[in-house]
């Protein structure tokens, strides 16, 4: 008897009360991050700036590759969990080398920065390091028309440093980065 | 790497900053006294006492204890379940998800309930906000709580003396719910959320990417549920990718938070347990203990995914070379720092997938599970667990000098010994019974997605995760297979159970002891030597 009221008041306070409580709290004070962080342009939410996208095109810049659904899936996160040997895991990455050098130009005895050829554990990484994104101003350049001194400014505005000055890794947000080239005129 | 250094440096520090004025905090909560937060709580917790008509002057004996805690689990097992199965027809559910097939339904509700949180399902695919809310939310809170009160029935065991009894399990539960959990979660909760992870009721939401495709956003009540997954060292995410989805751990920050609120309470219990005892050196050398074995595992962690994966390198890539299955703003020390902790403390949230990690960073993770997570363990957990240990060394120091051993003014004997070596040994059994079925066995073998050795690793780490109720995995095994569901739900509840029922048992003939006086012939359990032997 005890038990099953124990249960039901418990269930009551924490299934109920505590998150609709937070539920309230939180969009009282930070209403922007508790709806997801979107980002508006024009009126139109077009991502959140948590969350990465796919890119393809060689006018944007790229993000890492993802094995959350077909690729940046959001209702889908996960990483390919391959282990450090399988052979699946080399011969892919390979591959993506393959892809990354041929679209950027580079010759095959450079090295190109891991988490550009590597999934990310959520497959929504929306980050990648400064060294990715520099690899890719050529490419931007020519396929923009704009002077690569011009891109890769951009790109320097673009890196955030390590949270707190010690906190983390520095890194680029990909999507906050394509959308300032898209407002580039 | 000397930012990565830093990080991990300042991490321990402010851990054992915290710890130990939350130490004598909850020493303050367990032991009755008035702490600042009474005006408040009293009234809430005399409500939930005369609620459920719980008699706050009634004592349990082992036996009373156990039963309660059985019946209060199992009553909690089978809600989880049904709420899982009826999910379609209950409100809250804005992505109209059907029912949670049975064996998964089976293995969540043993897994949520046994503290292990288990991920056989994808979150954000499975459960409604109903589900996630009252099913998986108040079990991340019960279970810790439950896992607390035994480490606290196992200390009244030292402290009583020639009495049957260990206290009151709803008081226990019911104090540490209102005192410890429920008031940390709600703080961290709304500091998370401040950071970017979400908390709503919103359905997903559908938007253009930059690059004219659809993309959809799964939303929910994250951050509540965050907030006492780590507190409670439960561990089953809200989305499939836990705490590596960005909007369940947005930032570095989040990511230290997060770290902090896993470890804190199993790092606090080790003080509080000094203080309730009356010797703060008894506490100290416990924590000290798991503080060495958790800075060795770090180490090799670490250097280990420093020095990268030398096959992939041959390719050419430049360093770190081990970012498959990261996220790049945790990069290489917050990864391999979060892995080390979930694994030492028995939550089994992952920031990465540990999957990919090289072959001895994964060795240590597993390595660190099954010694029974007693490096700092889970909430409660790793505490009794400890305690066991300590017992099993007292014992064998004392067979050496050809004395009695005593442990806190209390003779161990057989009894206790036979429980305590039933602790030990019923894990470690349900980790090699259940992976040797599974590797021999088709249906078994079915699931994996690695071929070779590291194949047999998923699924030594996964029974070894079930049983040690840690819940991360090598996730390449694909687990959720009715085989899987309910071979490691076992496993859970043998590893769960078969620990705490001995564990109260030894509680309960230790407080029917009397104390004896320490003599010049007793064992001192606070020197360095003591300590290296608990080592």
């Amino acid at each position: 008897m005890t038990s099953s009221l124990m249960l039901l008041t418990m269930t009551l306070l924490l299934g109920f009360i505590y998150p609709l409580a937070t539920t309230g709290l939180a969009y009282l004070l930070f209403p922007r991050q508790a709806s997801g962080s979107l980002i508006y342009r024009d009126g139109r939410v077009v991502g959140s700036e948590l969350i990465g996208q796919k890119f393809t095109d060689p006018r944007y810049f790229h993000g890492r590759p993802s094995a959350a659904g077909e690729g940046y899936d959001a209702s889908a996160s996960g990483g390919s969990n391959l282990g450090p040997t399988n052979k699946k895991l080399l011969e892919t990455i390979a591959e993506r080398l393959a892809v990354v050098r041929e679209e950027n130009g580079l010759s095959t005895n450079e090295a190109v920065p891991a988490d550009l050829v590597t999934c990310s554990a959520s497959g929504l990484d929306p980050h990648i390091s400064p060294e990715a994104a520099l690899i890719q101003v050529p490419r931007i350049a020519r396929a923009r028309g704009v002077p690569e001194e011009k891109i890769r400014q951009l790109v320097e505005q673009h890196i955030e440093g390590r949270q707190f000055g010690f906190l983390g890794e520095p890194v680029v947000n990909v999507l906050k980065l394509n959308l300032a080239l898209d407002a580039l005129r | 790497m000397s930012f990565d250094l830093l990080q991990m440096g300042s991490y321990l520090a402010v851990l054992l900053l915290l710890a130990v004025p939350l130490g004598y905090y909850m020493a303050r909560v367990f032991s009755g006294e008035r702490t600042l937060l009474d005006p408040i709580l009293k009234r809430l917790e005399r409500a939930f006492y005369r609620v459920a008509r719980v008699d706050v002057t009634k004592e349990m004996g082992w036996r009373e204890y156990a039963l309660s805690l059985l019946v209060f689990s199992f009553l909690g097992m089978l809600t989880v379940y049904l709420i899982q199965r009826l999910q379609g027809i209950l409100p809250f559910n804005p992505e109209h998800f059907g029912a949670v097939r049975p064996d998964l339904a089976f293995n969540t509700a043993v897994s949520f309930v046994t503290n292990t949180n288990w991920q056989a399902y994808a979150g954000e695919r499975t459960m409604s906000y109903f589900t996630q809310m009252a099913a998986l939310t108040v079990q991340n809170f019960l279970s810790a709580a439950t896992g607390i009160a035994v480490a606290l029935a196992l200390t009244r065991g030292f402290t009583r003396r020639e009495t049957g009894f260990l206290g009151n399990f709803w008081v226990d539960i019911t104090r540490t719910t209102l005192w410890v959990l429920l008031p940390l979660s709600l703080i961290l909760a709304l500091v998370l959320v401040s950071q970017g992870v979400i908390q709503n009721l919103s359905p997903y939401l559908k938007i253009t990417t930059l690059e004219g495709k659809e993309q959809i956003l799964a939303m929910g009540p994250v951050a509540s549920q965050e907030a006492i997954k780590l507190l409670g060292t439960n561990g089953g995410g809200f989305f499939n990718a836990n705490s590596a989805h960005p909007y369940e751990n947005p930032t570095p920050f989040t990511n230290l938070l997060e770290m902090l609120a896993i470890q804190i309470i199993p790092a606090a219990l080790p003080i509080t347990f000094g203080r309730l005892v009356g010797d703060r050196r008894q506490g100290l050398v416990i924590l000290a203990a798991m503080f060495l074995l958790f800075v060795l595992g770090l180490t090799i962690v670490y250097a280990s995914e420093y020095y990268g994966n030398p096959l992939i390198k041959a390719l050419g890539v430049s360093s770190p070379t081990t970012m498959e299955g990261k996220e790049v703003r945790f990069g290489l020390a917050q990864s391999s720092l979060f892995a080390t902790i979930t694994t030492a403390v028995a939550c089994g949230a992952v920031n990465s997938m540990h999957d990919s990690f090289t072959p001895f960073a994964g060795l240590i993770l597993l390595l660190q599970m099954m010694v029974g997570e007693v490096v700092f363990g889970g909430a409660g957990a790793g505490l009794f667990g400890m305690l066991v240990f300590v017992l099993l060394t007292v014992f064998i120091v004392g067979l050496m000098v050809g004395r009695t051993p005593e442990y806190l003014g209390k003779k161990i004997e057989a009894r206790e010994m036979k429980m305590v070596t039933l602790a030990v040994l019923i894990p470690g059994a349900a980790i090699l019974l259940g992976s040797a079925v599974a590797a021999v066995t088709k249906i078994g073998t079915f699931s994996l997605s690695n071929p070779g050795p590291h194949g047999l690793s998923e699924i030594l780490y996964a029974f070894s995760s079930g049983a040690a109720n840690n819940g991360s995995a090598f996730a390449g095994l694909n687990s959720n297979t009715p085989f899987y569901n309910i071979t490691l739900g076992i496993a859970m509840l043998v590893g769960r159970f078969g620990v705490i029922l001995p564990v109260l048992a030894v509680a309960g003939s230790l407080a029917a002891k009397k104390t004896i006086p320490p003599g010049p012939g007793t064992f001192q359990t606070t020197t360095p030597f003591s300590f290296f032997c608990s080592l």
